[in-house]
C-alpha cells in the first residue's frame, strides 16, 4: 500500500537558505515548505540541519527536478535510491516530479525538457511512475510542464496524457497554473479550456509562480517559466478560477530566481492563502 | 522510432551549430529556432550560474563577462553527470589552469581549488570533533605512535600564490589591500561544526597534516613535516589540529605487550 500525498489545504513555500534565519525565528503564518530533493542529497553540513528544523515545525513537500521520468531510457537507479533515503529521513507529507526529462546519456540538462506525447512516450511514462512509487513507497504527483514548442509526432493532447498516467499508476497530479498559462500562451491555446479539461479531482497540489516575456521567431509573444517575479494577474484569475471549483488545495509559492526577502514571499503566500479562506467560507455557508 | 527524438533534442542542446531537432514545431513556425534556444539557454545559462555559485571568488577576479565566457566553454565541454549539482564544477579548476586566456592569472586555477574544496566541506558528512580534553588525558609515551582520524571535512589545498590571503579579501572575509608578501599558501578548510573554515597552515603543517590523513601515525606525520619544511614545530601545529576542530577520532595504538609475536 503506498502512503498517500497528504499535504494540508494552506498556502505554502518553497524553501530558501536565505530565508532559514527569518523563517526559524518565529512561526509563519504558512501551511507547509517545498525544498528541490537534490539540494539536500549531500552527506551532512548546514543543508541537512535547516531541513531537519524546518521539518520538526512544518509539514514538508520534497520535489524532485532530476529524476528524467520522461527520459525514453530506463529511470536512474542511483537517483532514485537517495530520493528513497531523503523521504526515509524526512517522511515529508508529499514527494512530487516532472512531466518532463533533464538527463540523457549520462548527462544532466539541468534544465525541465519536453516530450512528445505519444502512446510509446505514455507507456514508458506509465513504467516510471510505477517504478518511483514501489521504489519510495508513496503516491507521487506528476507535475504539468510549461514548454515553449511542440513535437509534430505528439498525437495526445497534454492533459490526456497526464490523466492517463495518473489513471494508470494512481499517481496524483500536481496542477502549476503558471505552467499552464505560459503554455497556452506560447502554444495559442485557451487556459481555461485546458483548465476545464484538466481532471482535477487528481490534483493534489497546486504550484504558482512568476514567468518572464519575450517574443518568439515571428514576434509572438514567448513566456518563459522563470519563477523570478510576482506572480501575474492572469495567473492568480486561473487559479481563483480553479480553487472555486475544487475547494481548498495545497498551494505553493515558488520563487527560485532574484529571490525576495522574506516578508515579500510570505505576503505571496498569504494572497494565495486567502483565496484558500474565501473558498473554504463559500463551500461552509 | 524509439527515444530518437531525444538523442537529436539533447545533442543540439549542447551544439549551438547544429540544426534545431526535427519534429520540432510551434504553432507559428515550422521550424521555431528561437523557441528551440529557450532550452539551449537555460542549460547553459543555469549551468554558468551553479557554477558562479561555486566559484564566486574567481568570478570576483576575471570579472562577471570573463567568467561566464569561461564557464560556457567549461559546460560544452565537461557538461555535469549527475543531477547533484552542488558538486558540478570539480573539474573546473584544471580547466581553468588550461584555459588559454586566464593565463595571466597563474593563480586563478589554485583559487578555484580552494573554492571547489569550500562546497565539498559544507556538503560533507557530520562528525563530532574531538575536543581539547581527550587530547589532555593522552599518555605522553605513545604520543608518537597516535593516529587521527580526519574530520572528514577537512582538505588541504596546497598553493605556491597566497591563495587564502586572495580569497579572504575577494569574499569580504578580509579588506582589500595591496599584498605585500607575494608567497605560497596552504590553506586548510574543514567545517568542523556547521561553518566553513579557511585557514592558512603554517611551514611544514599540510605536509603533517596530509601524511595524518593517510593514516600515517603522529611521529611519522612529523618527519614528514619536517622533511617538508624544517620550520615545522609540532607543539603549534598539534594546536591547530585540535583547536580547528580536525580530529574525529584519536586511534590510540594497543600496548605492545599485548601484540602476537
Amino acid at each position: 500500500m503506498l502512503t498517500a500525498s497528504h499535504l494540508p489545504a494552506c498556502a505554502g513555500v518553497g524553501f530558501k537558505p536565505v530565508h532559514a534565519s527569518d523563517i526559524l525565528a518565529s512561526p509563519q503564518p504558512v501551511g507547509f515548505f517545498e525544498v528541490h530533493a537534490e539540494n539536500y542529497m549531500g552527506a551532512g553540513g548546514p543543508p541537512h540541519a535547516q531541513l531537519t528544523a524546518l521539518r520538526e515545525r512544518y509539514a514538508l513537500s520534497v520535489h524532485g527536478v532530476g529524476l528524467s521520468i520522461g527520459s525514453m531510457r530506463p529511470l536512474d537507479r542511483a537517483h532514485l535510491a537517495r530520493l528513497k533515503r531523503l523521504c526515509d529521513r524526512y517522511q515529508p507529507e508529499s514527494f512530487s516530479e516532472h512531466l518532463a526529462w533533464s538527463s540523457h546519456d549520462d548527462i544532466y540538462f539541468n534544465d525541465l525538457l519536453p516530450l512528445p506525447y505519444t502512446q510509446e512516450t505514455l507507456a514508458r511514462i506509465i513504467e516510471h511512475v510505477d517504478e518511483v512509487q514501489t521504489v519510495l513507497g508513496r503516491q507521487m504527483l506528476l507535475e504539468n510542464p510549461a514548454t515553449y514548442l511542440r513535437f509534430s509526432e505528439s498525437t495526445i493532447p497534454e492533459v490526456d496524457f497526464l490523466n492517463q498516467v495518473a489513471e494508470h499508476t494512481g499517481c496524483g497530479l500536481l496542477l502549476d497554473i503558471n505552467n499552464v498559462f505560459v503554455s497556452a500562451t506560447n502554444h495559442d491555446s485557451e487556459p481555461l479550456a485546458y483548465l476545464d479539461s484538466f481532471p482535477l479531482d487528481r490534483v493534489r497540489e497546486i504550484h504558482l509562480g512568476g514567468h518572464a516575456e519575450e517574443t518568439d521567431d515571428v514576434g509572438a509573444p514567448l513566456l518563459i517559466d522563470t519563477h523570478g517575479s510576482p506572480i501575474s494577474a492572469g495567473v492568480w484569475a486561473l487559479y481563483k478560477h480553479v480553487i472555486t471549483r475544487t475547494g481548498s488545495i495545497a498551494t505553493l509559492i515558488e520563487w527560485d530566481n532574484d529571490i525576495p526577502d522574506w516578508p515579500t514571499l510570505r505576503a505571496e503566500a498569504a494572497m494565495a492563502q486567502d483565496v484558500l479562506s474565501t473558498a473554504s467560507r463559500l463551500s461552509a455557508a | 522510432m524509439p527515444a530518437s527524438f531525444q538523442t537529436s533534442f539533447a545533442d543540439a542542446l549542447l551544439d549551438a551549430d547544429r540544426p534545431i531537432p526535427h519534429g520540432v514545431t510551434a504553432h507559428n513556425a515550422a521550424s521555431p529556432a528561437r523557441r528551440f534556444a529557450v532550452y539551449r539557454n537555460n542549460v547553459v545559462s543555469s549551468l554558468v550560474k551553479a557554477l558562479g555559485r561555486r566559484f564566486p571568488v574567481v568570478e570576483q577576479l576575471v570579472g562577471a563577462e570573463f567568467f561566464a565566457a569561461m564557464a560556457r566553454v567549461f559546460v560544452t565541454e565537461q557538461p555535469p553527470r549527475s543531477p547533484l549539482l552542488a558538486t558540478y564544477g570539480d573539474g573546473f579548476p584544471a580547466f581553468v589552469a588550461t584555459f588559454a586566456p586566464a593565463r595571466d592569472l597563474p593563480y586563478l586555477a589554485d583559487v578555484a581549488r580552494l573554492e571547489a574544496a569550500r562546497t565539498r566541506a559544507y556538503h560533507a558528512a557530520d562528525a563530532a570533533p574531538v575536543g581539547a580534553d581527550r587530547f589532555a588525558k593522552l599518555d605522553y609515551e605513545v604520543a608518537g605512535d597516535l593516529r587521527i582520524a580526519m574530520h572528514p571535512s577537512a582538505e588541504i589545498v596546497r598553493s605556491p600564490f597566497p591563495i587564502v590571503t586572495i580569497w579572504a579579501m575577494n569574499s569580504g572575509e578580509q579588506q582589500l589591500a595591496p599584498l605585500e608578501n607575494w608567497r605560497g599558501e596552504d590553506a586548510l578548510v574543514a567545517r568542523p561544526l556547521l561553518d566553513v573554515q579557511v585557514r592558512t597552515l603554517p611551514p611544514g603543517g599540510a605536509a603533517f597534516l596530509l601524511a595524518l590523513a593517510t593514516g600515517r601515525s603522529i611521529g611519522e606525520a612529523t618527519e614528514a613535516a619536517l622533511a617538508d619544511d624544517p620550520d615545522f614545530d609540532l607543539t603549534c601545529n598539534l594546536a591547530g589540529l585540535i583547536g580547528s576542530g580536525l580530529a574525529r577520532d584519536i586511534i590510540i595504538p594497543e600496548p605492545k605487550g599485548r601484540r602476537q609475536p
